[in-house]
Formats: C-alpha cells, sequence, structure tokens
C-alpha cells in the first residue's frame, strides 16, 4: 500500500533565505523528495499554498520581531514535527551580535528612517518560544543532514545526526588538523560536526558555524587560543560569529570583555 | 622480540631501486600507499614513485604542536610518523557492511565486504606492532572482522625502520621501536652517509624474498657490504638513544589502582573531549554502526564508522549516557588503553607513537599523566 505523502511546510522567520536554497539545492535528490512529500507552504520555491495542518515544518530563522512572536506559535499550532534549520533558528543567528548591545544604536547608525523598524531588543532561537521536535544546526545547514532527516521521518527511524565534535568529522576525511600543524585557532574542538569540515579542508581553522558541540570545554580551548596568540579581543570575537548567541559560546565570549 | 627478516641476508638498493619496488607492485595490483607531504603534514594517502616520498623534510613535535621543515638533506625517511594510521586503510573510518532489500513482508541482507588489495610503505615499527594488536581485536577466537582481514591478508606491509625519534616517540619504553622485528614483508632502512644514499633492504616473508628477486632482475639490488649493515644498525640505535619521552612501566598497575585520584579532575579541566587522540590512535579500533535507508525505505544500508570513547553517545544505553563527565572519558580511555586492555586482549594496546601527544589541541601527555598518577599524593 503506497503512504500518504506527508505535507511539508517550509517558514521563514529573520534569517537570509540560505537554508531553505539547501532544500532546493538538493538538485539531483530533489525530485525523489517531492516524489515523497507534498509541498504544501514553501514560498521560496511556490507561490502555491495548501492549507495546515503541515506533517513536517522546516523552519528557519531567529525571532526579532514582536510579529515573529506570535506567528511561530501558529507555525508550532499547525505543525506536527517542528525541525529548525540553521544557526538562525536553532541560536539566533549572526542577527543575535545584537544581543550584546543597545539596538537602538544599529538601528540608527543602518537605517535612514528608523522610525519605521519595530523590533525586539534580542534575535532569539525558536525553541525560546516553542517546544521544538528537531534542530539541524549549520551556517547554512548541511544538504546530506537535511536529507538525512527528512528520510528518517518519512522511514519513522531516527536521523544520523551527530553531536560530537567537528575534529571526529576532520580526522575521519583525514584532514590535517590546522591548529596543531599552523598553530591557527579552530573552534572545530567545542564545534558540532555536520558541516563537512569545510573550513579545515581549506586550511582554515572552524568558524563553529554548527554551534557548540555536546559538553564543550570552551575554558580549555580559549586558553589554547591564548598561547597561540591571540588577544582576549580576538578571542571574544572568535565566539562572536554565526552562533554567538548559543549558551556556550555566548558565555565564554562574555568571559573575554 | 624474534627476529623475522634477517639483516644476514639484507641487500641494499638505492633510490632508483625503491622507485622501481613502488612500480613493480602498482603493476602486481596493489594500492601503493605511502608517506606524502599535504597541508603542511607527512600524511598516508597512494603514491606512483620515489618522487611523490617526503624527500627533504623532517617533522618537530611536542604536545599540540606539529611542524614540516624542509632540511638540507636527500633523506626521505627523515620524518617520523604524522596524523594519520594505517587503520584508515585496514580498518577504514567509513565502510558499508551490509545492504539490505525490501522483499515482500520481509527484507534480504547481503554482507558487503569491501577489500582493495594494498601495499603498505613506510609503516614504521610502533604502526607494525599497532597492526599486530589489531589482529588480536579484530580475531577475539569467538569473533573474525571478515572485512579487516580481506584487506590485512591481502596486504602488502613493507616496514621503515627509524633513524630519528620525534620529540612525542616513546615506543623504546613500550617495547615496540624503532626497530621493526617481525611482521613485515620487506625492511627499509635508509643509510645516508657523506658518498651515498641508499637502503638496507631485508626480506620477512616469501611476498618480501619475491619481490627482491624482481628487483634483481632489473639490475636494482647490490650486496649489502658489512658497512652498510653497521651503518643501518648505528642510525636505529641513535633513533632510541635520542627518545626523550617514556612511559611509566608499572602504567597498568598504576591506573588499576587509582580509579579515584584528584589527577582525573585536573587532566578534565584541559581535556576538550574532542577525540582527537583516539582518532589518531593506531590501536584505538572502536566503531558506531548507521542504519541509511533511501527516501522509499526500499532499501538501507549499514554504514560502520570510527567512534571514540570521548563522545557523549558512546557510553548511551537505555536511560542516559554513562559517562557524562570528562573527567570519567579521559579515565575510561586511559585506563583501557594502559591497563584493562591487558586483561581484554593479552596484549599491551599502547605502542609508544606519540600521535594522541602531538594531536591532541591542548597537548595532553600519556605519559605525564601516568607520571602524575605515580606520584605520592600530598
Amino acid at each position: 500500500m503506497a503512504r500518504r505523502k506527508p505535507k511539508l511546510a517550509v517558514w521563514k522567520f529573520s534569517s537570509c533565505d540560505g537554508c531553505q536554497l539547501s532544500l532546493l539545492g538538493c538538485e539531483d535528490e530533489l525530485l525523489a523528495v517531492v516524489g515523497e512529500v507534498e509541498i504544501a507552504y514553501f514560498l521560496e520555491a511556490t507561490r502555491a499554498r495548501v492549507k495546515g495542518p503541515y506533517d513536517v515544518s522546516l523552519v528557519e530563522g531567529s525571532v526579532t520581531t514582536p510579529e515573529e512572536v506570535e506567528r511561530i506559535q501558529q507555525v508550532r499550532r499547525q505543525s506536527g514535527l517542528l525541525v529548525t534549520i540553521g544557526a538562525c533558528a536553532t541560536a539566533g543567528g549572526i542577527q543575535a551580535l545584537k544581543n550584546v548591545k543597545d539596538v537602538n544604536q544599529f538601528i540608527d547608525a543602518v537605517y535612514a528612517h528608523p522610525e519605521y523598524i519595530e523590533t525586539l531588543e534580542t534575535s532569539t532561537p525558536i525553541q525560546d518560544h516553542v517546544p521544538v521536535d528537531f534542530e539541524l544546526r549549520g551556517c547554512p545547514i548541511s544538504k546530506e543532514q537535511l536529507l538525512e532527516v527528512l528520510n528518517a521521518t518519512l522511514n519513522g527511524r531516527a536521523p544520523n545526526v551527530p553531536k560530537y565534535s567537528q575534529c571526529i568529522e576532520c580526522k575521519r576525511t583525514g584532514t590535517v588538523c590546522v591548529m596543531v600543524s599552523q598553530g591557527q585557532p579552530c573552534l572545530g574542538p567545542v564545534t558540532q560536526a555536520g558541516c563537512g569540515n569545510v573550513c579545515p579542508a581549506c586550511e582554515r581553522g572552524c568558524f563553529g558555524c554548527f554551534g557548540p558541540k555536546e559538553t564543550p570545554n570552551m575554558a580549555s580551548l580559549s586558553r589554547r587560543m591564548a598561547e597561540l596568540g591571540m588577544e582576549r579581543r580576538e578571542i571574544k570575537h572568535f565566539y562572536r560569529l554565526f552562533t554567538a548567541n548559543a549558551d556556550a559560546f555566548r558565555e565564554e565570549s562574555k568571559g573575554h570583555e | 622480540m624474534a627476529k623475522c627478516g634477517s639483516a644476514k641476508d639484507a641487500v641494499v638498493i638505492g633510490t632508483d631501486g625503491l622507485d622501481a619496488l613502488i612500480k613493480l607492485l602498482a603493476k602486481d595490483g596493489y594500492d601503493v600507499i605511502g608517506p606524502r607531504v599535504e597541508s603542511g603534514a607527512v600524511v598516508l594517502e597512494p603514491v606512483d614513485g620515489v618522487d611523490d616520498l617526503p624527500a627533504g623534510w623532517a617533522d618537530e613535535q611536542d604536545g599540540g604542536h606539529y611542524r614540516l621543515t624542509k632540511i638540507d638533506s636527500p633523506a626521505i625517511f627523515e620524518h617520523v610518523v604524522g596524523p594519520h594510521t594505517w587503520k584508515r586503510y585496514l580498518s577504514p573510518p567509513a565502510q558499508t557492511i551490509l545492504r539490505a532489500r525490501k522483499r515482500g513482508k520481509g527484507f534480504s541482507v547481503e554482507e558487503v565486504v569491501d577489500a582493495p588489495k594494498y601495499a603498505l610503505l613506510g609503516v614504521r615499527a610502533c604502526d607494525l606492532k599497532a597492526i599486530s594488536l589489531q589482529d588480536r581485536v579484530f580475531d577475539n577466537g569467538d569473533f573474525v572482522d571478515k572485512g579487516y582481514f580481506a584487506r590485512r591478508n591481502k596486504a602488502f606491509v613493507i616496514a621503515v625502520n627509524c633513524t630519528r625519534a620525534a620529540g612525542t616517540c616513546f615506543c623504546v619504553s613500550m617495547n615496540s621501536g624503532p626497530e621493526a622485528s617481525c611482521g613485515f614483508d620487506l625492511g627499509l632502512t635508509e643509510i645516508l652517509t657523506k658518498t651515498k644514499h641508499v637502503f638496507l633492504l631485508a626480506a620477512g616473508s616469501e611476498r618480501g624474498r619475491k619481490a627482491i628477486a624482481e628487483l634483481k632482475k632489473k639490475k636494482q639490488v647490490k650486496a649489502a657490504a658489512a658497512a652498510d649493515r653497521a651503518a643501518a644498525a648505528k642510525a636505529v640505535d641513535a633513533a632510541a638513544k635520542s627518545m626523550k619521552r617514556k612511559m611509566r612501566k608499572d602504567a597498568a598497575r598504576l591506573l588499576a589502582a587509582n580509579r579515584e585520584h584528584p589527577r582525573w579532575e585536573e587532566v578534565a579541566t584541559r581535556c576538550l573531549s574532542c577525540a582527537n587522540c583516539t582518532m589518531v590512535c593506531p590501536t584505538c579500533f572502536c566503531s558506531t554502526v548507521e542504519d541509511v535507508t533511501d527516501l522509499k525505505g526500499k532499501t538501507a544500508e549499514r554504514v560502520r564508522r570510527w567512534d571514540s570513547c570521548f563522545t557523549h553517545d558512546f557510553s548511551y544505553i537505555h536511560g542516559g549516557t554513562v559517562r557524562r563527565l570528562r573527567s570519567s572519558r579521559y579515565r575510561h580511555w586511559i585506563t583501557h588503553k594502559l591497563s584493562t586492555w591487558h586483561d581484554q586482549f593479552q596484549t599491551q594496546g599502547c605502542v609508544g607513537c606519540g600521535r594522541c601527544i602531538t594531536w591532541c589541541p591542548v597537548g595532553i601527555d600519556i605519559t605525564e599523566e601516568v607520571r602524575e598518577l605515580g606520584k605520592r599524593r600530598t
């Protein structure tokens, strides 16, 4: 018996659209995905909208406006499984840099008419507002991990999305450690794997796009980066990138103020 | 240790002879894997000839520190061990071990054994010992890892005796180097003097003797002079004598006796639980299996991947993770490696290659941790 195609919705909050694009970027696998799910709501791909409820909702972006605070509640109510995708949805994104500053200064500096801007003082991840069933990290997310989550959901199994360090991924692929062999600062030892070790494979330290790994030892890595010649201020800034508001990174960067 | 390759029968080849050997093995259908320079380190990757080998490079190693430096020498094996180990080939980081297909109400399962024919060039004594320890792990009498032994039995092993020790080496204290005594098809020692650059070549197996005979046909082989044998022995001896680090002989007992010790909390302040030590360890063998399906759920594959006791998920059982703290993960790893391994496999678990020291981003030193446990508590 053919199974009923689950209804998939893709929602956007404050974000750059890059993670939704990963779904369109599935290319070869996209047709197979479309064959197995009904794309019910996905404005980046189609204007056609099918009414809820939805079996699976992919939520991109963080909550930065009063309107979004309301809207995420509506999305949650209409969704069976709610999966957050990307650094914005799971940690607040790069825009969470405003959390540690006075937001009005940014508004005045950026916009010609600040009076038109209605924004919250913080950028917060989706799980701060509603219960989330699964989170996919990354800036952007990995296409393989997205497919794995969809695949696992369709087949009723747990997704293979590990929470261990980037180092494991580097070592499995044979990438030489840039921290040990070149003395480059690298967030790999405290960052969750999944990106396909993009930066270390190009001989650059990891920027922590996938956010903190399980049980990260922030203090030890900070000490090591200081020994490698990083200034206190540089260490603070290093943790304040795409996942600046993730608990472990936020607290460690605060400790370097 | 019993000597398998007899230095008495050893011959001498030049760099051309080494090149001929690599090409001979390739012609015989071997994927020749050897040391080459990539991304600032000596890694173990496919090599096509002697020109691919890291001539004129030496490694500087210390805790959390590795630098490759150009040296004024044509020496090919001046480097010691790098971030890669031979388990990358014999027990690969990701391997599909079975495929399943849905059939009616059930499914059929097909076992997958992927076993390329490798020639491993430049296996150091410590790594040779590590391979022998993994042989023991992957065949415990009750269970045999078929894939591992399919690759292992095909592999042609060319050992290289170390003529230099890296800063993190401690093989002498583990009784596993710097001379490769056993378990190879061919054994090489580089001899570099003012007047010549040659390799003393000894056969350790029938396959090795055949390879030497082939090289003879190509006129690449000369008889070894007593002076060559003496020069090789002296170079290996010098490597042994220059080794700075060592493991305490009573490590197994110390670890068994100190399951509670303030040092575990101390090392946990430094340990990143990043798992680098286990990934670069030539004897660490742990793996996990992941089942992956196609979107339709018609076919599935089981993929076996390297795993590590430093992850939270490693000790996850029904109800939660057993080793939640870094202190307990580090204690588990070092205790298994140096103490309970003996009970489990009746062999040592560490070979003194020093990789876990060099490739730990914060330079935690396994020899130092044992030494600290042995100090009288105040």
